[in-house]
């Protein structure tokens, strides 16, 4: 047992997620008894998602996670917030995570707002008691008022999110996890979910923010990681490792122009 | 748990470590048990959904069954004229147990299927989502349940001690419900004809059971069979003290609840041991 876990929230250890896709596409039973019948075997391909990852993430600390799509990011924080065990290596997380991940998912439309902030709850673990408790200000911040008892189908999209950010944030998590939350939404309600994030680091709340858009990682993020092919490619100071990023971005030998984000 | 609005969490905050030594068999279970409230809210979504947009609202879940028994009542004893008393009822009796091991384990796989995106954001125990559709057919089997006893009544059986008896069968059927769609849905996440291959033989396995026809009309070789059919032993074991008041011995009782129990062990066995290849597959 390493001190590490001591001060850290985060810490992962050699993480490695290999998944296996098949080399044709063979989804069913009877592809399969198909395949049997004929005495072929399915072969796999083996592809790697993140590859011998270590990481540790302060309590407390805002860290920003960067990369192309498909760099393995998502998966990075699947892993941590428990939903795929790794392959290889060790995860260790200390105190209750929120994802944030697409907003509201998990809501269901024929149910009611209110309904559906005790199922999301109960889904982040959370008891009818201990929603309860939370309700009036969740409503609030979601600023739904009357709408709150008509049913979510009738929400428009900004409604959704509002509840759905409203729900994981005043949960109270240890650690929040966002995944390209504050993209959506108007103007004030943006503003808001920043004030929020930054009430978040200011009581202490680690903070994993995957971002796209680099300005976001900047207001929000006290250190910034990159992730390339599921590998570590640098960690550090917010502007030194968007601007390792950028450079990488731009640099055509070094990978294919992509469309630079932010 | 600190009541205070705003306060933060007395307990420990919990520790997450995926390289913990752990028993998938029993940790799945005190999993299920830690997300008990969501279970509840699970079967309540399932029933809300069901039920709230009628206008009957949850009137319709008492009457819905009704009319469907009415219907039954009148297509099969007009076309089937089999020599058994009060035919209708024991048609009756034998699909409010057959729908609750039907609708379970179906909706154990879609239920699963249906909420990997969720699965894919959010940690849950995924045995969460099977109770929770085993749960919602054995309280839509409650709300079947009065209704059929008014209607018995109604058309002339005479209410017996035996009907006492009556949730041992219930209860029964739900364990190997819950057993069987472990089994079905973890299939199901793999697989992604399992649903409609486990249909094709549910439909044959309908008409093998004696369920709108008496057990008499078997021929022998099928008979034999029907001994280690558990669903027609625990449907049999409802029907029997319903209409003849008459209650299946304790040895036999015993033992179909034992092979129950074992579907139930060999279900969540083989589910718990997929787990965590569930998210693998989305």
């Amino acid at each position: 047992m390493d001190s590490t876990l001591h001060d850290a929230a985060i810490s992962l250890r050699d993480v490695s997620v290999q998944y296996r896709v098949p080399t044709e596409q063979i989804g069913t039973l009877k592809e399969h008894a198909i395949r049997l019948l004929q005495g072929r075997r399915v072969e796999y391909r083996a592809f790697w998602a993140l590859k011998g990852l270590d990481l540790d993430v302060r309590r407390g600390e805002s860290l920003g996670i960067i990369g192309r799509n498909g760099a393995g990011k998502s998966t990075l924080l699947k892993v941590i917030a428990r939903v795929l065990r790794p392959t290889r290596g060790r995860v260790r997380v200390r105190g209750n995570v929120a994802p944030l991940i697409e907003l509201g998912a998990g809501f269901h439309g024929e149910l009611t707002g209110r309904e559906n902030v005790y199922l999301n709850g109960a889904m982040l673990g959370f008891s009818q008691a201990q929603m309860k408790e939370r309700f009036d200000r969740i409503v609030e911040f979601a600023e739904l008022g009357s709408f709150i008892d008509a049913a979510l189908r009738s929400y428009s999209s900004g409604m959704v999110m509002r509840l759905g950010f409203a729900v994981a944030t005043e949960v109270n998590p240890d650690i929040l996890i966002t995944d390209e939350v504050l993209a959506v939404g108007d103007e004030s309600f943006q503003e808001k979910c920043l004030a929020r994030m930054a009430e978040f680091r200011a009581k202490g709340t680690t903070i994993l923010f995957v971002s796209h858009g680099l300005s976001a990682v900047r207001a929000i993020c006290d250190r910034a990681v990159w992730i390339e092919q599921g590998q570590l490619k640098r960690i550090g100071v917010v502007e030194d490792v968007i601007d390792a990023y950028r450079t990488h971005l731009a640099h055509p030998a070094l990978a294919p122009l992509d469309q630079p984000a932010g | 748990m600190s009541a205070a609005p705003g306060a933060r969490r007395s307990t420990e905050p919990p520790i997450y470590d995926s390289g913990a030594l752990r028993v998938p068999f029993v940790h799945e279970f005190s999993e299920l048990i830690r997300y008990r409230f969501l279970l509840r809210n699970l079967v309540l979504r399932d029933l809300n959904v069901r039920y709230k947009r009628s206008v009957l609202g949850f009137f319709w879940a008492m009457v819905n069954p009704l009319l469907t028994m009415l219907v039954l009542l009148v297509v099969f004893t007009q076309l089937f004229r089999f020599q058994i008393e009060h035919y209708s009822i024991y048609i009756l009796a034998g699909l409010l147990l057959w729908n609750l091991f039907y609708r379970g384990t179906s909706l154990a796989m879609v239920t699963l299927i249906q909420n990997a995106g969720i699965r894919g954001k959010i940690y849950v125990p995924a045995s969460v989502f099977v109770a929770a559709s085993i749960g919602s057919a054995f309280v839509n089997l409650l709300f079947a349940l009065g209704p059929l006893l008014v209607l018995a009544l109604a058309t002339g059986v005479r209410p017996n001690w035996t009907w006492l008896y009556l949730p041992v069968p219930i209860l029964q059927t739900t364990l190997l419900t819950f057993g069987m769609g472990l089994l079905v849905a973890a299939l199901a996440v793999f697989f992604a004809d399992m649903l409609d291959i486990y249909e094709v033989l549910l439909g044959a396995f309908f008409y093998l059971t004696p369920i709108i026809y008496p057990v008499s009309i078997l021929p022998e070789q099928l008979l034999k069979l029907e001994r280690f059919n558990l669903v027609f032993a625990f449907i049999d074991g409802f029907r029997s003290p319903l209409l003849e008041g008459r209650i299946p011995d304790l040895g036999s009782v015993l033992l179909a609840t034992l092979a129950a129990l074992a579907v139930t062990v060999v279900g969540w066995t083989l589910f718990t041991r997929l787990l965590d290849q569930f998210a693998y597959r989305a």
